[in-house]
């Protein structure tokens, strides 16, 4: 496939920010430059790390309930087996801990808030030592009432998961209620709803709800931690946020003395996050085990029921949703009322919540709005980042709602997507103004690719053709201060090293690095080299998430690339008295725009200098660093209403759409094409945007068409492996994949670059169900949208 | 726990170590035998990640036995690397940036190299059938598909 030809440059708005400049790397699918460590076998992944044989193995004590009180730990029987070194329970670390809401500790202490909470841990020197250890840790428990379901949580006589919430602290821009399971409530008050639903000619409302789903990395989550003599606590973790985690470890066992210097983290490749190895799951264990055990490594390795059931699962969301329009096609007003079963811990989901409370609009002008997006505490396991951050739930609910109320209205639900989709300068739900933009060209692109309008028939006379067309858009969700910093380093052959924190995550960001300092300083990608990071030798990362660092990250790389240059271009002006001006790098080499013949190449001077008429050296090493922090943001608004600040740097918009086959009778579906537009700004490597593209569908699609977290009554996660919790193989993959590419710069993005990760999976929830109806004409409202829930509507639609 | 002696060829060298009986084959590759090319996903057979081939076929390590590698010729990808076919699907699969994070990476060569050196003309199906017992996670797996395909083509 020839992805060049698939990239759409707008006529218009497309200015590139290096307008005139031709651009030789950047926009090239180069080959990722971890390619042949990976397809080797050779690539490190933490469980790999060798430690020799004094490694110490943890297993954990976890609870079978899922609200109880610790009444009494017995650990006497463990202590006493052989190869056990330590029992660990919750009341050695008393210090809570939490990204945004500090609402959990590193075990549990007096309480217990969901099946398979850590209560207590048995190091040992073999795993099954460790495991059998952990069997003979004698809990009792006094069991509790608990709550299940994020609507019932808010009614009066709901058992509190957290009694305590008022003395919790959490960020600035969280708003919990104490006294109820109300974490975070993010509200949008913008225009007058009441006249927007009055000059409404159609109001229809309805419920749309979306369970709870894994992440299902292949890698298991892993760290090992190490406390040594020196006071130095290092951990080796699988991790998208190690400057993050490094952080959450100083703070949560400062009483041991620890400080930020004192803590080192070291992230090797790791096999598939998606966000669930955002932010501090299981590593917190790890590192307070080695607390534990001075001098000694210890590994704490989840399997993968544990990966299943107590690391972060995406957040399930009851979504009531009131939307008016007119017959002219114009949302007039929305009401949206998100509800979100957080889980018993939401030191991270409730940003979720938040974030998508902000957006909750979709990539459409909607002038009177009201939203409310609720963060609710339950006593199933935690959530947090999962791979689209909130927007997957909200636009199942929001995309199927519109396509309803056009086909309702007699309007085309392209058309109608067409007249409301956001302009470059349009007032957000908060009240900032939209960035630039390709959503229209993306919904002209997808139109087209999926002959819209053109109804299709199936040659099986069983089954039937439908078709939709969705937009979505996406922010990073970040705090305003979240940065990211880079540092470039020449050697004496020319070849570059560059060190920064943002994680290589599977999407090819160590690749994407390096063609932003090759395009900036004409050294080829072959010879730059970009590690995953060790917070003791690369600078700042907040975290690798959001979707945010082939932009914020990218911009650090750039301006260090930049900086590396200036001193380049300075030290040959001083010596040569040639003009800076006029001075240019070309094939790794200084070259002059009024002296033609001089080339001066960089490995004869970038390292020890260059040597001046009268034999002494000038210069040194050439070296950059970058920081790159949006400055323009600000998360401070009015609780009541969410105007003012400005939480969310840009938002990344696209369209989307399906040609799926339907069987009636068995409810069985196919995809026969997809096509996602996605206004990435700036492919730097269209290869790699692609890949997002590819896979982030099939990922998306597998919410929609099976994948679902069943619990029973009593809060246990019931399919907590691959067998019973099924995810996409091969066999699953659409017939037929359109990646298309539009190109609206970004103006502060690197070569006008900004994110694509999470953004090509969240349409596919309501592409499936307005498919669905259009086939076969049955509406599902919850996900997942299976070929049983299929077959089952089809049927009673007929009698 | 009785200790039992056993020999194989591990990617053609002899090894021969003790185990338990209950210890299981990936976990003795990784942890007495420093092969790490084979991961632990799923530890039941569900994932393919701990595919290895034994006696020239592919198997799931993590549901075999030590003790069932007794006399075996075990092949990882770091043993894999110097095979034809497999270094030319490595090459393709540079080239198309067929993987992402990497993780699944040596069980799907695995497996395509055993198909290959089964079948050099396999159609999609054949491909897709090979594969199937390896979950990917990142790709969609068009790109994998396409990789092996073009391989095929170039053969």
């Amino acid at each position: 496939m020839d992805l060049q030809k698939l990239i759409t440059k707008p006529k218009k708005g497309a200015k590139s920010i290096r307008a005139g400049e031709e651009l030789t790397v950047v926009g090239q699918s180069v080959p990722r430059i971890d390619g042949w460590e990976k397809i080797k076998g050779a690539a490190k992944y933490t469980d790999d790390l060798e430690f020799g044989p004094g490694l110490l193995y943890a297993a954990l004590v976890e609870s079978p309930f899922a609200h109880a009180r610790i009444k009494s730990i017995d650990i006497s029987k463990a202590e006493k087996l052989h190869g056990v070194v330590k029992v660990v329970t919750g009341g050695n670390f008393t210090q809570k801990f939490g990204l945004y809401m500090n609402d959990r500790y590193v075990f549990a202490t007096d309480t217990v808030r969901f099946v398979g909470e850590q209560v207590a841990a048995v190091v040992a020197t073999d795993p099954k030592i460790a495991l059998r250890g952990a069997g003979l840790v004698k809990v009792e428990y006094e069991e509790l009432p608990a709550v299940m379901d994020a609507v019932k949580a808010l009614e009066k006589d709901s058992p509190l998961v957290h009694p305590d919430l008022k003395s919790y602290t959490h960020v600035p821009w969280f708003f919990p209620k104490p006294g109820t399971n109300i974490a975070h409530w993010r509200k949008i008050r913008k225009g007058d709803l009441a006249k927007g639903f009055r000059d409404a000619d159609l109001v229809m409302e309805d419920t749309y709800s979306v369970p709870r789903y894994a992440h299902c990395a292949i890698e298991p989550h892993s760290a090992i931690g190490l406390y040594d003599a020196s006071g130095r606590l290092t951990m080796w973790t699988s991790s998208q946020s190690p400057f993050t985690q490094r952080h959450v470890f100083a703070e949560t066992l400062k009483s041991f003395g620890l400080s930020h210097k004192d803590v080192r983290v070291i992230s090797t490749y790791i096999g598939g996050g998606f966000g669930g190895k955002a932010g501090v799951t299981m590593e917190i264990i790890a590192a307070a085990l080695a607390l534990t055990v001075p001098g000694r490594p210890v590994k704490l390795l989840w399997s993968r029921a544990q990966e299943f059931y107590n690391t972060y699962q995406r957040l399930g969301c009851t979504a009531k949703i009131k939307m008016g329009v007119s017959k002219a096609g114009k949302i007039t007003a929305l009401d949206f009322k998100l509800h979100w079963d957080a889980g018993a811990y939401v030191e991270y989901g409730a940003n979720v919540v938040n974030a998508a409370g902000l957006s909750a609009s979709g990539p459409y002008k909607v002038d009177n709005l009201s939203i409310d997006s609720m963060c609710t505490y339950t006593n199933l396991p935690p959530c947090g980042a999962y791979r689209g951050f909130g927007y997957s739930e909200f636009l199942f609910g929001l995309e199927s709602h519109i396509t309803r109320m056009a086909r309702e209205l007699g309007l085309d639900p392209v058309e109608f997507r067409m007249k409301n989709a956001i302009k470059e300068g349009d007032t957000l739900p908060y009240g900032a103004h939209m960035n630039p933009t390709g959503i229209r060209d993306a919904i002209e692109r997808v139109r087209k690719e999926i002959r819209w309008g053109v109804k299709e028939k199936s040659k099986d006379p069983k089954k039937a053709i439908g078709k939709a067309q969705v937009c979505f858009w996406k922010s990073p969700a970040m705090p305003p201060n979240a940065s990211s910093s880079a540092f470039l380093k020449f050697n004496e052959d020319g070849s570059i090293n560059i060190l920064v924190s943002g994680m290589e995550i599977g999407q090819g960001l160590l690749t994407v690095m390096a063609q932003i300092a090759s395009e900036v300083l004409s050294v080829p990608v072959s010879k730059i080299r970009v590690e995953t990071p060790d917070t003791d030798r690369n600078p700042y990362e907040w975290q690798t998430v959001g979707s945010h660092v082939t932009w914020g990250c990218g911009n650090a790389v750039k301006r260090a690339a930049l900086e590396a240059r200036e001193r380049i271009l300075d030290l040959v002006q001083r010596v040569h008295c040639l003009d800076k001006s006029a001075l240019y790098l070309e094939d790794q080499h200084v070259k002059c725009r009024t002296k033609p013949d001089f080339a001066l190449r960089f490995s004869d001077f970038v390292i020890n200098g260059i040597q001046a008429e009268d034999h002494t050296f000038k210069g040194g090493p050439i070296m950059g660093s970058g920081v790159f922090m949006p400055e323009f943001a600000s998360a401070i608004s009015d609780p009541e209403t969410g105007q003012g600040g400005h939480p969310n740097v840009h938002y990344t918009t696209g369209s989307a759409g399906i040609i799926l086959e339907v069987d009636r009778e068995t409810g069985k579906m196919k995809i026969k094409k997809v096509a996602l537009a996605v206004d990435c700004g700036k492919a730097i490597n269209p290869d790699l945007v692609r890949g997002q593209i590819v896979g982030g569908l099939l990922q998306g699609f597998a919410t929609v068409l099976y994948e679902d977290m069943r619990y029973n009554e009593k809060g246990r996660l019931l399919n907590p492996n691959f067998s019973d919790y099924k995810i996409p193989t091969v066999m699953d993959m659409p017939d037929q994949v359109v990646p298309i590419i539009i190109e609206v710069a970004q103006p502060d993005g690197p070569f006008g670059a900004r994110g694509v990760g999470e953004h090509t999976m969240i349409p596919c929830a309501p592409l499936i169900a307005n498919a669905v109806e259009d086939a076969v004409g049955v509406r599902i409202k919850s996900m997942p949208v299976t070929k049983e829930k299929v077959a089952l509507a089809v049927k009673a639609a007929k009698k | 726990m009785k200790q039992h002696n056993i020999q194989f060829w591990l990617n053609g060298e002899k090894v021969s170590l003790q185990v338990e009986p209950s210890d299981v084959l990936l976990d003795v590759l990784r942890g007495k035998l420093g092969i790490k090319s084979p991961k632990a996903g799923c530890d039941r057979g569900d994932c393919g990640t701990c595919t290895v081939l034994m006696n020239g076929k592919t198997i799931r390590s993590c549901l075999a036995l030590a003790v069932e590698a007794d006399g075996a010729e075990i092949v990882t990808l770091e043993g894999a690397n110097s095979r034809k076919w497999t270094q030319r699907l490595q090459k393709t699969f540079h080239e198309k940036n067929a993987f992402q994070c990497g993780f699944c990476a040596p069980g799907v060569i695995l497996s395509a190299t055993e198909l290959l050196e089964n079948n050099s003309r396999p159609t999609t199906h054949d491909i897709k059938e090979a594969i199937a017992g390896n979950l990917c996670r990142c790709t969609g797996y068009e790109p994998i598909v396409e990789a092996i395909e073009e391989t095929v083509k170039g053969k």
